[in-house]
């Protein structure tokens, strides 16, 4: 008789990140994260979670568990619109929203995100738009990051481009914030300088 | 109360409809509040998920500037676009609530010669012409009441979540008060706050577009000939985009959809082009009293 067949389902606790959790914790919002009762409440009224990978609730758990590569991956991350609902509805005041944008920081920073995926792009574009001009240019922004994750979608999205331009709701030319832009890029260098200070 | 106008990158770009209705209103009803000098962009969603401190650090360079105009009373910055909204009051809050965040922001600024001592107090117009201005002064003023105007008052995510305190996170009414007043009728229906997909629309599209379908549908369901919105990103994706959720979904949704001070700009007797109405891509013709 054959013995039963098995696999590993799940990590064994010494293939997770025992740091990653800590990490997420420090930052502004994230305080709460131990907190959590995994009571279900931000997935059952997250308006995405239906897309999810990984529902907000199991984010939370994985977080705090340490399977950092998991979480990093998922597309739940980059689902989150940023509505709030759970971070008001939490019965443990875990600031959700606020982790996943520290998520979302964390995949950017180690470069785990799916390629040509949109949404890193057109934060970056708007990023690059803001230090440029003080403000952010949508129709700019946007087409960059057209062009950089789905070029071939600029001729779809072309229509809709020139019904804004034709209505005056697309700017031809770079709105720029009144005064010195420059202050801009001297105020956001001065943050690194002193988060370095800080840290 | 002194006031100055913060109007947000949006608001002179696909919301431009929004930034000049609001100035025509505040006009009507004898209102000062300047645009705010040298403003920049808040930092909003896509900044938070580059660099948490730096989009703090740009949504508190705007309140520095308010502050500097600071008479014998405190500025309320008036935010009309609700990501700007949140942003800008999510840097008071932090400011307090985080000794490092609040000392990073203030050595930064000071090193471009500005200070913050937390003394601005961040406004939405909701709650400025239903708590300041007051309703008996707003029906005062209208000429055109808008008489059978079924409007859905949508108040999306941002605008009560999670910080405004003038408004219910669950069920707001300033908005629906403010329909009213203007001789409209506010519909009842219980998809005010829920998400309308923002950048979504844009980066992922098909759960984009459901939201703000499901919203739309529900909206004419229950009567709706119209709905108002609060934010410029909701107004662009319920709005702009219907035409491809015919297509994609094979329903006939075809509901007007503009920003609460355009149709207070109607009731005010207010011509058609000074609040923008010749911007929108369904026209609001269509809707009774708009015409």
């Amino acid at each position: 008789m054959s013995s039963l067949q098995i696999q590993v389902r799940i990590k064994h606790q010494e293939e997770l990140d025992p740091d990653f959790a800590n990490s997420i914790a420090a930052l502004p919002g994230g305080e709460n994260l131990s907190r959590c009762i995994q009571c279900g409440t931000c997935s059952s009224t997250c308006p995405v979670s239906l897309y999810m990978d990984y529902t907000p609730r199991r984010i939370i758990a994985m977080t705090r568990a340490g399977f950092k590569q998991e979480v990093l991956a998922s597309n739940t991350i980059w689902l989150c619109a940023s509505c709030y609902e759970c971070t008001v509805d939490c019965p443990r005041e875990i600031k959700v929203t606020d982790i996943m944008y520290a998520l979302k920081r964390r995949a950017m920073e180690e470069k785990v995100y799916p390629k040509r995926f949109p949404t890193p792009v057109l934060a970056k574009e708007f990023f690059k738009s803001v230090l440029k001009t003080g403000r952010s240019n949508e129709g700019l922004t946007v087409t960059w990051m057209i062009l950089k994750t789905a070029p071939l979608n600029m001729l779809k999205q072309m229509g809709l481009g020139l019904k804004l331009l034709l209505r005056g709701r697309m700017a031809l030319g770079v709105e720029k914030m009144e005064g010195d832009p420059t202050q801009i890029r001297r105020l956001m260098e001065q943050v690194e300088v002193e988060e370095k200070k800080t840290h | 109360m002194r006031y100055l106008y913060y109007p947000g990158c949006s608001l002179k770009g696909t919301g431009k409809a929004y930034d000049e209705s609001l100035v025509a209103v505040f006009d009507k009803l004898g209102m000062d509040a300047k645009e705010l000098p040298g403003w920049n962009c808040c930092g909003a969603t896509a900044y938070m998920s580059v660099d948490e401190t730096k989009a703090f650090a740009l949504a508190a360079r705007n309140l520095a500037l308010a502050e500097q105009e600071n008479g014998s009373d405190p500025i309320h910055l008036i935010a009309p676009c609700a990501a700007c909204y949140l942003v800008l009051n999510k840097v008071q809050k932090y400011m307090a609530e985080y000794g490092h965040l609040r000392e990073v922001i203030a050595n930064s600024l000071k090193a471009v010669g500005l200070n913050y001592h937390g003394t601005v107090k961040v406004r939405h117009p909701l709650d400025v012409f239903v708590n300041d201005i007051g309703l008996d002064k707003i029906k005062a003023a209208v000429s055109h009441p808008l008489k059978g105007l079924k409007v859905a008052s949508y108040y999306g995510c941002q605008v009560v979540r999670p910080y405004a305190e003038f408004d219910d996170q669950y069920n707001p009414q300033t908005m629906d008060q403010l329909m009213n007043a203007l001789g409209a009728d506010a519909v009842d229906w219980p998809l005010k706050t829920r998400c309308c997909g923002g950048t979504l629309t844009g980066t992922v599209e098909e759960a984009g577009l459901r939201m703000s379908y499901i919203l739309l549908k529900e909206a004419s369901k229950r009567g709706a000939n119209i709905m108002a919105t609060a934010c410029p990103l909701c107004q662009f994706n319920l709005e702009c985009y219907q035409g491809k959720m015919r297509g994609t979904f094979g329903d006939s949704i075809d509901l007007p959809v503009a920003f609460f001070t355009q149709i207070m700009g109607r009731a005010f007797g207010l011509e058609a082009k000074r609040i923008g109405l010749q911007r929108l891509f369904v026209p609001v013709k269509a809707a009774p009293a708009m015409a």
